[in-house]
């Protein structure tokens, strides 16, 4: 790693508060799981994955967050998030293909990436390439038949270069995951299939790098919260959808900044 | 034609990032090849969306996949991994679909394949490779193994007995001269065709094309020779195993109107899926869907004599 705890917050925390400015100044939802998955994203390309690494984002309605984690990289720039949405923008509201060389792969609708992610892994296993591969999917995605049929075979293949992230944050589009169709035990569902799975905080990036780091070829179940950071968000389903308000937007950079001016410090 | 495919993909398996998938099929032709590829050749087993989107992964990481099912397992249960995950991405894999048009028979409905190429063609980005003859597969395979962009591989059965005197392989064939017309011929069933018509005179008999290739980059341009053809010919035909709707016939007219080509009375020789509700051999489907040889020529003759 070649970041520290502290400097690894400061990062998070300015990321966070670009995350809520780019959506706000493009009145764009989908806010929740975006703030649900930046700590995984951020711990990825901060503390885990090296220049022959991939990353695929499979729940393709996060993409803000991973155009957050590539400017706090380096590799977008303000310009870049600030056409967000726009007219004539590469960033659009989920990911496109074919203009960075982080984005390996269009996703959007669910249950693509983390296949992709798996033939990705299996290419570099046959050709002896370097570097592994990250996919994080969202814990609604399960419901579709070709993430079963996608675990099936990495298990089959022992595709030990790849590890797979859900963002267990429990909502989806239309209820909890829980009420919508039922997956719980996840974990044990998933593992029945002979991967091992591990339970970590999906809001604790440095120990998301360490599980990530130490147990190759394993399903990290992220405990999250929908809409992380913001009080009125979180658990709260509609923020899957809801641009913010002006005042609600202010609400919430005080809320992260804990300064009513919405100085980072 | 497995066997035609699978001799020319054993002659490619030295290239490294040559790759092939299969979705549990291949019993009994493509050993060969398993041998030749080793680990290369993978079993996806009986989950054909999950089959193409690791393709598409892997065609990210640099490799040369190709994917193979009976047709409509390949082109309809994964469409959106084809549309999602190779053509949104533009990446070269290459799907194959054995059994085009009824070549399954009396295996039933969802084993046959009416509609494959005409919805791969509304992606833009594929294109459609349909061998009329044996001899056709070898120089197809090779082609597609050079493409950098998405490619399907409609297989069927040879159907000409004879293939020595055939010009050689191209998109746009003349198989046989005639002067009663003008007749482009799509797949396999362009064999008992071209037998047939060589029976006749020369003037009481169509001009026959063969069309293998079409769509992707280069859309859907007709030859010049073929353009001159249709412009003096007083009968235009259109013979293939495929749904009207997205079929070739479709887009030729289209492409003549469009460019202000005079279109002669035109036949469209096409499937209507199934309408007894019964089942049967390829010959038995074509003869009720008034696609085989005899209904075909009978079909314009009667045209002729009106």
């Amino acid at each position: 790693m070649t970041i520290d705890g502290d400097e690894l917050q400061t990062v998070a925390k300015r990321a966070r508060l670009r995350l809520l400015k780019m959506h706000f100044d493009a009145k764009m939802g989908h806010i929740g799981g975006n703030l649900s998955a930046l700590d995984a994203m951020l711990s990825l390309h901060h503390c885990v994955m090296t220049s022959d690494d991939a990353f695929v984002l499979s729940k393709g309605h996060s993409a803000g967050a991973l155009y957050i984690a590539l400017w706090s990289k380096g590799l977008l720039s303000d310009e870049d998030l600030e056409t967000f949405h726009a007219d004539g923008t590469q960033l659009a509201g989920h990911p496109v293909p074919g203009w960075h060389d982080s984005i390996p792969i269009a996703t959007g609708s669910l249950g693509h990436g983390f296949p992709v992610a798996v033939g990705m892994a299996l290419a570099r296993q046959l050709r002896t390439t370097p570097g592994r591969v990250f996919c994080l999917t969202s814990d609604g995605e399960w419901q579709e038949g070709a993430m079963w049929e996608a675990l099936i075979f990495w298990s089959h293949h022992k595709l030990q270069n790849l590890t797979l992230l859900v963002d267990l944050n429990g909502l989806q589009g239309f209820g909890t995951t829980h009420d919508v169709a039922s997956m719980a035990d996840l974990g044990a569902r998933i593992r029945s299939f002979g991967v091992q799975v591990l339970e970590v905080d999906g809001h604790d990036l440095l120990g998301i790098a360490r599980a990530a780091n130490n147990n190759p070829g394993a399903v990290l179940l992220l405990r999250t919260k929908k809409g992380k950071g913001v009080s009125y968000m979180e658990d709260k389903m509609e923020w899957h959808y809801h641009p913010m308000s002006a005042s609600q937007y202010s609400l919430a950079v005080v809320e992260i900044t804990g300064s009513e001016s919405g100085n980072e410090s | 034609m497995r066997a035609e495919f699978c001799d020319s993909l054993v002659d490619l398996a030295g290239i490294r990032e040559f790759v092939f998938l299969t979705g549990d099929l291949g019993f009994m032709a493509l050993e060969p090849l398993q041998s030749a590829l080793g680990p290369r050749f993978i079993n996806a087993g009986v989950a054909e969306q999950n089959m193409v989107s690791v393709a598409a992964g892997m065609a990210r990481e640099g490799c040369q996949p190709w994917v193979y099912s009976i047709a409509p397992f390949c082109y309809a249960r994964p469409f959106e991994q084809i549309r999602n995950d190779i053509c949104i991405n533009k990446l070269p894999v290459r799907l194959v679909g054995n059994g085009g048009g009824y070549a399954y028979g009396s295996m039933g409905a969802t084993h046959h394949a009416l509609e494959d190429y005409g919805v791969l063609l509304s992606l833009r980005s594929i294109r459609i490779y349909v061998p009329a003859f044996g001899c056709d597969v070898g120089p197809a395979v090779r082609l597609i193994s050079d493409r950098i962009e998405p490619s399907y591989l409609r297989l069927g059965r040879t159907e000409l007995k004879d293939e020595k005197s055939l010009p050689p392989y191209a998109p746009w064939r003349k198989v046989l001269e005639g002067a009663a017309g003008v007749m482009i011929v799509i797949g396999p069933i362009a064999g008992g065709i071209l037998e047939y018509a060589r029976g006749l005179l020369l003037a009481s008999r169509p001009a026959i094309w063969v069309l293998t290739e079409f769509g992707g980059e280069s859309g859907c341009p007709l030859p010049a020779q073929v353009l001159q053809e249709i412009s003096e010919s007083k009968q235009l035909s259109i013979v293939e195993e495929h749904v009207v709707e997205g079929g070739m016939g479709q887009r030729l007219v289209h492409y003549l109107a469009l460019h202000g080509h005079k279109i002669p009375p035109f036949h469209h020789f096409s499937a209507q899926g199934y309408p007894s509700g019964r089942y049967g051999s390829q010959a038995w489907h074509r003869r009720e869907n008034g696609i085989d040889v005899d209904s075909i020529f009978s079909g314009i003759a009667a045209d002729e004599k009106a």
